[in-house]
This record gives C-alpha cells, structure tokens and sequence, in this order.
C-alpha cells in the first residue's frame, strides 16, 4: 500500500535520509522509531510529498507520486493526498471553524460534498473519536487529546485507504495520551493501513505488525514488535531503547 | 479681521456634494486596492515565481518610493501624450488604488506570513489545492489579522484623496476652494473641510472596530 524506494532527501547541504527502503502492506499498522533528528519525520512527509524527495520513488495505493524527485501532476497528487489522511503532533486543527466544520471543510472543497452530507459525515466521524458533544465549539475550548481526536475524525472524513501519524501524542499531557491512542488502535482493528511515528513503546507492541528503527537517516533494524523489542539485532537499536527506558523511569510523574 | 462662517454654511450644500464625490473616489479606489493588494502580497509571497515577483516587487518599489501627487500628474497629464485620456474621476480612482494597493499589499503579505504553515501543511495534507488552502484556511485567518493594518490604510486613502482635487476632480476640498475662491473666507472654509475629513474618518474607524469585534465573536480562539 505505501513503498518507499531507494528515497533520499537532503535540505541544503544536509542530507536528512540516506536512502529508505519499506514497504507498508494493506491492512497493517507500521511503528517508526528512532532518535529525534533521525528523520522520521521527513520520511512520513515524503509520503505524501509535504517534503519531497530528490531520490528514489515513494507509491502510495498503485500511484507512483515521486520518482527521482519528480512528482504527479498536481490534480493527480491532490487526490492521493486526499486518500492519505495525516495527523500532526501539533494538531494544526484550523482556529477559525468548529469541530464539525473542520471535519467538513476538506470533503465540501475537494469533494464538492454537500453540506447538509458532510455535516452528518462530520457528526458520524466526531462519535466515532467520541467527540459528539464538541461538534459546534471551536478548537480552542478542547484539550490537547480533544484536538487530536478532532485532527484524526478531519484526515477521517475524506474516506483515507492510508493514515500517517507524526507522534501524535507527543504534544500531549501523559494523562491524555491514552484517548488518542485508543482511536488509533481501534482505527487499525478495522484494518485502517497505518504508519505510526511515535514514542509509544506499548502501542507498537500492542498494535505494530513491523517496528522500523531509523538512526541518522538510514533504517537501522526492522522486523515485527516481538523481535524489535525483546531481541535487537543492532546495537544502535539497543542504546535507542535503553535510553528511552531511563527517559520514562527519569519522569516520575508519568503514568 | 474677523470670523465669518456666513459664506461657509451658504455653500454648505455644496461641501456636502463633494464630500459625496470624495467618498465615492476613496470607496471605489479602495477596492482597487484591496484586489490590487491581495494579488500583489500573494505573488510576493514566492520569490521562486521569478518574473511575477519581480514584478510585484518593482511596482510596490516605484510606488512606494515616489509622490502620489506624481504619480496622479503622470496619470492624469502624461498619460494623453500616448492618446490614453482618462476620464478625471477615473485617474483620481486608479491613482489612489495603485498608491494604496502597494501598502496593503505589504499588510497581505505580512499577514499571510505570520499564519502557521502547519496550517497549510494540513489543508494540503487533506487534497486541498494551494489556491483552496490559501481561500479557506489561510486567508479567513490571515484577514482577522489585517484588519487593524487595513483600517490605517483605509483611513489615509481617505485623507490622501484631497490631492485628487487637482485633477479637477470636484471633491470636498475642491468644493471648498471654490468657495473661498468667491469669499476669501479660507480659515472657515478650510476648517469645515477638515471637519467633514474627520467626520469620514472617523466614521471608518467606527466601522473597523464594529469588524473587528465580530470577527472576534464569530471566531473565538
Ligand atoms: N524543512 C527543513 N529544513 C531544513 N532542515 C530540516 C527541515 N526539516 C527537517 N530538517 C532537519 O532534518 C533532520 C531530521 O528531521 P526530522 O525528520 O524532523 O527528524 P525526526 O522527526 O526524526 O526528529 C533534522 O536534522 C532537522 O533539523
Ligand atoms: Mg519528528
């Protein structure tokens, strides 16, 4: 469902991924992890072209949308995009509109959706992330997991074959975590294919089929949860882990 | 010498009518501002876009750095030697939205530039052109933002319109030159004049806050 190919991207003189191979089948939930600055991030954005890519080709679906660094026509990449929802860690909800219309703005504009069709569309989205009761106030009276769940009801709501999460909890209060990850593990039940950037060491035991361990723009280890954690192959991936171990034993008041 | 409003509240009518005409020129030449500004601040905003760049950047340069009574001359008087003859009412429209345009243009940009680009990321993210996140994300937000900026310009369109009073356009001011001209009463005549600027622009400030207070209300963050 998501290929990355030979990708190699650099900013400036920098070259931020060094060449990724992965492969995300239909259906399953991929966890990536690595030190911050690794390129993580990058990565995740080269797979809807956010960034894109100097090297090699990423295919979403059977669209190639770049290859050597040269992209889909517009039209054809909006639209991939649109079947690629993807959620921020910094939520980026738009301040100007409710919940519900930011879960319609995407379907109406892109769509030419009805409004009163994705309004119950919207409404239907928000229940499912349990967020019914805050359809019609605007994103600043929610919470941080409230935000969240509204971003991922929005990427939701254009009907996405791909979901792509850019640790979508790191932003949050440890108590609200939970929330949103619990929609994503329901999200993957129902066979949603998902890539995962996140710190969250249960969720992608829980819920990853593969663990991707990046290290300095390359893929250091990859292979399924069981493996990753309980039997690194690479001793990169095993200082990475042990250093977040005494991250989370360091912070006391986390739960 | 003595005060003598007399010849001021007979041709009080007249300062009337041309204030009609000066808020006629100043709302119409706003909106050459307001389409010519948010074009030239959009295409500012991508210098990759080598030629509508430079262009832009040219025009707002010239503009900027030059009269606007010159510039009003060069429509008005120049412009016929090349058998372009503009009406009067449509140089004074054209010349103040040009000037104007140039200063909202740099309120656009600005604006633009000071929203979020997770926020574009996002609506591109769901499908989105970039011309439907620039329409309903971007701009929406970036509006609340210009509004005070606009209202500045707003107001000097307003009292930058007596320098259309030399095109021969019959404006408050050139009402009011008329009367003096009859009377020579110039101190009553022209502070009636700047009373009936500060009545205008007054009355734009008025509408601004009632703007602005209602964006805030619709969109509370
Ligand atoms: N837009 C950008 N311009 C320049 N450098 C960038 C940009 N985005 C990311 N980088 C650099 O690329 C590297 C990897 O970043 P990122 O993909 O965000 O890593 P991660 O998500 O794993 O923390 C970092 O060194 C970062 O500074
Ligand atoms: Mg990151």
């Amino acid at each position: 469902m998501i290929s990355v190919i030979g990708v190699k991207k650099r900013f400036g003189g920098h070259e931020v991924l060094k060449g990724i191979d992965l492969e995300v089948r239909s259906s399953e939930t991929m966890v990536v992890i690595g030190p911050s600055g690794s390129g993580k991030s990058t990565l995740l954005r080269c797979c809807n072209c956010l960034e894109v890519p100097e090297e090699g080709a990423v295919r979403i679906g059977d669209v190639t949308i770049v290859e050597e660094g040269v992209t889909v026509p517009e039209a054809q990449l909006n639209a991939v995009r649109a079947e690629t929802g993807m959620v921020f860690q910094s939520f980026n909800l738009f301040p100007h509109m409710t919940t519900a219309e930011n879960v319609m703005c995407a379907p109406m504009t892109v769509r030419k959706t009805p409004k009163a069709e994705a309004r119950a569309l919207a409404l239907e989205l928000l229940a499912k992330v349990g967020l019914a009761d805050k359809a019609d106030v605007y994103p600043s009276t929610l919470s941080g997991g409230q935000k969240q769940r509204a971003a991922i009801a929005r990427a939701l709501a254009m009907r996405p074959k791909v979901m792509l999460f850019d640790e979508p909890t790191s932003a949050l209060d440890p108590e609200l975590v939970g929330e949103v990850l619990q929609v994503m593990k329901a999200l993957a039940a129902e066979g949603m294919t998902m890539m995962v950037v996140t710190h969250e060491m249960g969720f992608a035991r829980e819920v990853a089929d593969t663990v991707v361990v990046m290290a300095d723009g390359r893929i250091v280890e990859q292979g399924p949860p069981a493996r990753i954690f309980t039997d690194p192959q690479e001793e990169r991936t095993r200082a990475f882990l042990r250093a977040l171990v005494d991250g989370h034993l360091a912070q006391p008041a986390a739960t | 010498m003595t005060i003598d409003f007399g010849p001021v509240l007979e041709g009080f009518p007249r300062l009337l009518s041309g204030a009609l005409v000066t808020v006629e020129v100043t709302v119409a030449a706003m909106l050459v501002s307001a389409v010519l500004g948010l074009a030239v601040g959009i295409v500012r905003l991508d210098p990759r876009r080598r030629v509508l760049y430079g262009a832009a950047s040219s025009y707002v340069a010239f503009i900027r750095g030059t009269p606007l009574l010159v510039q009003l001359f060069i429509l008005f008087f120049g412009l016929p030697q090349f058998g372009i003859l503009l009406p009067a009412t449509a140089c004074g429209i054209l010349g103040l939205g040009i000037y104007s345009g140039s200063y909202v243009s740099e309120v656009v940009r600005g604006a633009i530039q000071s929203i979020d680009p997770g926020q574009t990321e996002a609506a591109r993210s769901l499908g989105m052109s970039r011309a439907q996140a620039m329409r309903k994300v971007v701009l929406p937000q970036a509006f609340r933002r210009m509004l005070p900026p606009l209202g500045n310009e707003a107001i000097a369109l307003i009292k930058n319109s007596a320098l259309v009073s030399l095109l021969t356009i019959d404006d408050v001011m050139r009402e009011g030159q008329r009367i003096i001209s009859t009377s020579f009463r110039a101190l009553e005549t022209y502070l009636a004049v700047a009373l009936i600027y500060f009545v205008l622009t007054n009355l734009a400030n008025q509408f601004l806050r009632f703007l602005e207070r209602r964006m805030q209300v619709e969109g509370r963050r």
